[in-house]
């Protein structure tokens, strides 16, 4: 395991290409986001942003390229100047400290609000329940949801399960949070609690990749938009200049037709 | 609310659709039972009292708990168990383990149960009246050699195992393992394909994720079948008979039928015997599919605090 770097980026993505069969949908991504960051990928549909995403924490393998996080390589060893695949258990452990937040929530449907939180912790890192249990409680306080420990996600609006679904990340206290399209399956008037809840963590100075078609979001959270296209980086900076000034003609034509649905 | 006024129309009274072809139907089944009750109480070859009393014999009891009861529940431990195991084979990224699993599944169900206890019981202890388990010709080649020790584990006496309860629930568990392997692939292949990337997300192993997050949702369709397997199972512990097992119900109450030349009052102290523990068992799967049903569908309140979704869905 690599000693980490302070001075290197949290994720550290290099020339990152993927392709499902003829599709070419990652055409060599690069990505730097530094720890306390809070990076939007931004994008037409089938630009390849949640396929990345899904890259960094390896429910995807890549083709090409590498990542990094926190310093160590995903998913490989590289020994003697090959890489090695790593096995299924060390790929569980590189996963752990990668909290990530699905568009359609997955939580675990036989378990209440409050196992759906403490299972990882102490299922995977064999933590004390007590003390899960007690931080388990704290993130439900946290997402405002401390009324619902009891409740199953079936019990539950949307908005209610994506927050539990968020606490249920942090409780494995990650170093970094991916978000694939947080709040695209909600209902418009649930998608506000959801944001309020990321907008905290990012305050906290949590690391987040958040993947979007929340203009305000990403304008008023985000310290670097990215906008994808077709497998690749079009534009990156700060949302003033991404959002507020592109310079590319795909980026104006994707926000002039987002911004004219969000009003 | 508003009130209902002289032209608002208010609370309907209306007649109700009149279904004259129930009160038929009412009056047909009655007379079809009565007749039917009639029969039983003036035929006496039926001979209700000593079918009850054939029921309560100590060979009939024996053979419903140590054959029937103990048959059942052994062969289906083993059913599910192994089945379970075949469908997660099937299921691996590993080619050789799905291979097995394939043929497994494709010999046990090709194969009738009457004649896999046959050859059970009567066939492996013929091949095999003694099972030495070891290395391949380790025997042989202890004997060329001169070695002291034939490299051989384990001894299994078949001769003696032949005509056991084991050898019974060993043949109906390798046969139901195949039909069970069928249900709870189906099982697995139900659950959301996003429940076990969210169990991957939290760093979980593969084996971590099946048995913590996706098999208890599968349970949820594997219960109701496993319920119809089971209560099968209870009536083809019957097929015993094939080991040879003779402490099973069917053979039991047949005997005394036999000996006492009344056949058809056996024939219905076994078949009260079957009705009530399939009830029993009935009863048993619904309690499991509401436990594993947990979290789905409509909530059935335990606790009035959580019962409700409170606040769902806004104001």
């Amino acid at each position: 395991m690599a000693a980490t770097d302070t001075s290197a980026p949290l994720v550290h993505a290099v020339n990152v290409t993927k392709s499902f069969h003829d599709n070419h949908v990652l055409q060599g991504i690069d990505l730097d986001v530094a720890a306390g960051q809070v990076v939007c990928l931004l994008g037409p549909s089938g630009s390849g942003k949640t396929t990345f995403l899904r890259c960094i924490n390896q429910l995807e393998t890549i083709d090409g390229g590498r990542i990094w996080v926190d310093g160590e390589l995903m998913g490989y060893r590289e020994r003697g100047g090959r890489l090695h695949r790593l096995n299924d258990k060390q790929i569980a452990a590189q996963r752990r400290d990668i909290g990530m937040v699905f568009q359609r929530f997955n939580l675990f449907p036989h378990k209440t609000a409050l196992q759906n939180i403490m299972e990882a912790p102490i299922q995977v890192k064999k933590e004390p329940v007590e003390e899960v249990r007690e931080r388990a409680i704290r993130l439900l306080e946290r997402v405002g949801l401390q009324d619902k420990p009891a409740a199953y996600p079936g019990q539950l609006s949307g908005g209610q399960q994506q927050r539990v679904a968020i606490a249920r990340a942090l409780a494995m206290r990650p170093k970094l949070m991916l978000f694939d399209e947080p709040t695209s399956a909600l209902d418009p008037e649930l998608v506000d609690e959801v944001l309020a809840v990321m907008r905290e963590l990012a305050v906290d100075g949590m690391t987040m990749i958040v993947v979007t078609h929340e203009m305000a979001f990403a304008r008023d959270v985000a310290d670097e938009v990215v906008f994808m296209a077709d497998g690749v980086v079009v534009e990156a900076g700060p949302p003033a200049e991404v959002i507020g000034n592109p310079k590319h003609d795909r980026t104006r034509a994707f926000l002039r037709r987002i911004l004219a649905e969000q009003g | 609310m508003t009130f209902p006024t002289a032209d608002r129309p208010g609370v309907i009274d209306a007649v109700p659709v009149r279904h004259p072809w129930r009160w038929v139907a009412i009056l047909a089944i009655v007379v079809l039972v009565a007749m039917m009750v009639s029969s039983f109480v003036t035929n006496e070859r039926w001979d209700f009292p000593f079918a009850f009393q054939i029921m309560q014999q100590r060979p009939v009891i024996e053979g419903l708990w140590l054959g029937t009861i103990l048959g059942t529940v052994g062969s289906m431990i083993l059913g599910v168990g192994l089945g379970v195991l075949i469908a997660v084979m099937r299921l691996s990224d590993n080619p050789v383990l799905r291979g097995v699993s394939f043929v497994y599944t494709w010999f046990f169900r090709a194969m009738p149960r009457y004649v896999l206890l046959v050859i059970l019981g009567v066939g492996v202890a013929f091949l095999y009246p003694r099972l030495d388990i070891g290395i391949p010709f380790g025997q042989q080649l202890a004997e060329a050699f001169g070695w002291g020790w034939d490299l051989t584990f384990l001894q299994v006496d078949f001769n003696a195992l032949s005509s056991t309860i084991w050898i019974g629930m060993l043949g109906l568990g390798l046969s139901e393992a195949a039909y069970m392997a069928e249900i709870a692939r189906a099982g697995i292949l139900s659950v959301d394909k996003g429940q076990s990337e969210a169990a991957q997300a939290l760093g979980m192993s593969n084996g971590k994720s099946m048995r913590r997050i996706i098999l208890p949702q599968a349970m949820r369709v594997i219960v109701p079948p496993t319920g119809n397997e089971t209560i099968a199972m209870v009536k083809d512990t019957s097929l015993l008979v094939a080991v040879p097992v003779i402490v099973e119900l069917y053979y039991q109450a047949y005997q005394f039928g036999q000996r006492a030349f009344k056949i058809m009052p056996a024939l219905v102290a076994a078949t009260l015997w079957y009705l009530i523990i399939c009830s029993i068992l009935m009863v048993v799967q619904t309690y499991l599919e509401r436990y594993f049903g947990r979290g789905f569908g409509q909530p059935k309140p335990k606790n009035p605090r959580f019962g409700r979704p409170a606040g769902m869905g806004g104001a």
